[in-house]
């Protein structure tokens, strides 16, 4: 029978924190850019304009067809090596960390501008008609009038999708970066405690998710009565 | 000040509007009525240029509304405009709603914007709303906001779409009384409603449309005494019975 052995797991700490703080940023940095190129790409889909309406579809349904594990390879195989071509980065540059943050933000972008684009469209169109009677140009109408209300029904929904991504962050595994996940594996593999850091590991996650939902729902409750 | 020149409008084969021409002098009050369907809404919002149209012309202040060169974003703020539902911007307080578009549109310090919303909201009857947000308002009382929010641009003239029609009828006359009163005042009105009793109270000629056609432009008086075609008559007939 498995003897568990926890002992290993203070001392990894520290490391685990470092791979906390990976986590953390890769997920802040990728909602905070999914949301502005998000709503961007919500506003395209709905503009009149044709090229700009369907270049926001193709690139939704791009990345919305394709698994997130592929993009982050594409990231962490490819590009680099153009992006180091085109700026003259040496080679042998670790860029592994800005190469996962790029394809996050991309990939999550369209997740993020179909959920935004629900929200824009949850608003009355009469709400448009009211300030554009008032002399305000289209793009006023949208940043005075549209949006807020379009994010405060979304507010949810947003935080939802960073909880989601929170947890997507772990396939970084796939460039070897030590994400929170990745920092588990490698000190437990190294102790030779492996099942024990996992099982901490995945308890973590637990908890910090589970919360986070609860307190979604209970923003939920508080602006669904306001 | 409007003038309205053989505009036609239809969407696919569906003509919305056919060869209107009418117009409104200064300090005029026109009602517009009809049937539902018959293009009033249309016709009123291509006024200001929220309803596009593919043929004839329409002037506003002498600025031509179809012309693609016109700046109409700027017309619209000279141009007044109710709508049924009210659309208060619901986020914002009145005093937001009323000061918002003056700021942001004609550029007047937020000071100077609350100030004249203040004066317009106590006009209304309602400045001890000031502060809440609209959906603690009444029906009537988020319509008259909204004929001060619109009153705050200093408009030219007015335009109203079914203004009372959404409304709790002990609602309507509050909202009613408002509009005789700027209507007394001297403000060019455009009204689309189907209160007969404000129309013969304050209109000074009533239009009557049907399926896109403008059927009657009569004088009041014309138009209540003897309505010329069959369609009018049994319009009359059916609205005043009520
Ligand atoms: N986007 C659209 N596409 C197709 N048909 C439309 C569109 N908008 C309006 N219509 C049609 O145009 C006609 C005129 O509409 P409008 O709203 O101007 O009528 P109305 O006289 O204001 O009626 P009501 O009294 O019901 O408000 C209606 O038959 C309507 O179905
Ligand atoms: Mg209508």
């Amino acid at each position: 029978m498995y003897e568990f052995d926890w002992s290993s797991i203070p001392g990894a700490l520290p490391f685990l924190w470092e791979g906390m703080k990976v986590t953390l940023v890769i997920t802040v940095q990728a909602v905070l850019i999914g949301i502005v190129w998000g709503t961007l790409l919500a506003m395209m889909r709905l503009s009149p304009i044709k090229a700009l309406s369907w270049f926001a579809a193709g690139y939704v349904n791009l990345f919305r067809a394709v698994p997130l594990v592929m993009v982050l390879l594409w990231f962490f195989l490819i590009v680099p090596e153009f992006v180091g071509q085109l700026f003259n980065i040496p080679r042998g540059t670790d860029m592994r960390l800005s190469s996962a943050m790029a394809g996050f933000a991309l990939f999550e972008s369209a997740y993020y501008s179909e959920i935004i684009r629900a929200g824009i469209q949850s608003v009355p169109k009469g709400q448009i008609s009211a300030a554009s009677a008032l002399g305000m140009t289209y793009a006023q109408a949208m940043r005075l009038v549209v949006l807020p209300q379009a994010f405060r029904n979304m507010v949810p929904l947003l935080l939802t999708q960073g909880i989601i991504l929170f947890q997507d962050t772990s396939l970084v595994y796939v460039s070897a970066l030590a994400d929170f996940f990745g920092a588990a594996y490698k000190v437990g593999d190294r102790d030779g405690r492996l099942v024990e850091m996992l099982l901490f590991a995945g308890a973590v996650y637990f908890v910090i998710c589970f919360s986070a939902s609860l307190l979604v729902k209970r923003l939920q409750k508080k602006y669904s009565t306001a | 000040m409007i003038k309205i020149t053989n505009v036609s409008k239809h969407y696919g084969d569906f003509k919305v509007l056919t060869d209107c021409t009418t117009s409104v002098s200064k300090g005029e009050v026109i009602v517009v009525c009809g049937p539902s369907g018959s293009g009033k809404s249309t016709l009123i919002k291509c006024v200001n240029g929220l309803e596009p149209f593919q043929a004839g012309e329409i002037f506003v202040d002498g600025t031509s509304v179809g012309d693609p060169k016109t700046n109409l974003s700027k017309l619209r703020a000279k141009v007044g405009m109710v709508f049924q539902n009210f659309e208060l911007f619901p986020h914002m307080s009145i005093t937001q709603n009323l000061a918002i578009a003056q700021v942001k549109v004609l550029g007047r310090s937020q000071e100077e914007a609350m100030d004249k919303g203040l004066k317009l909201l106590d006009r209304v009857g309602l400045k001890a709303q000031a502060a809440k947000f609209p959906g603690q308002l009444s029906g009537g009382q988020q319509q008259r906001v909204a004929i001060a929010r619109a009153l705050a641009m200093d408009p030219i003239c007015m335009l109203f779409d079914e203004p009372t029609s959404a409304l709790d009828p002990e609602m309507v006359n509050e909202v009613l009384d408002v509009m005789t009163e700027l209507a007394h005042e001297g403000m060019t009105m455009m009204c689309v409603t189907h209160e007969m009793g404000f129309a013969k109270r304050v209109a000074d000629r009533v239009i009557f449309m049907d399926q896109g056609h403008i059927v009657e432009d009569d004088s009041k008086e014309e138009f209540f005494a003897n309505p010329r075609s069959e369609r009018a008559q049994q319009f009359l007939a059916k609205i005043l019975h009520h």
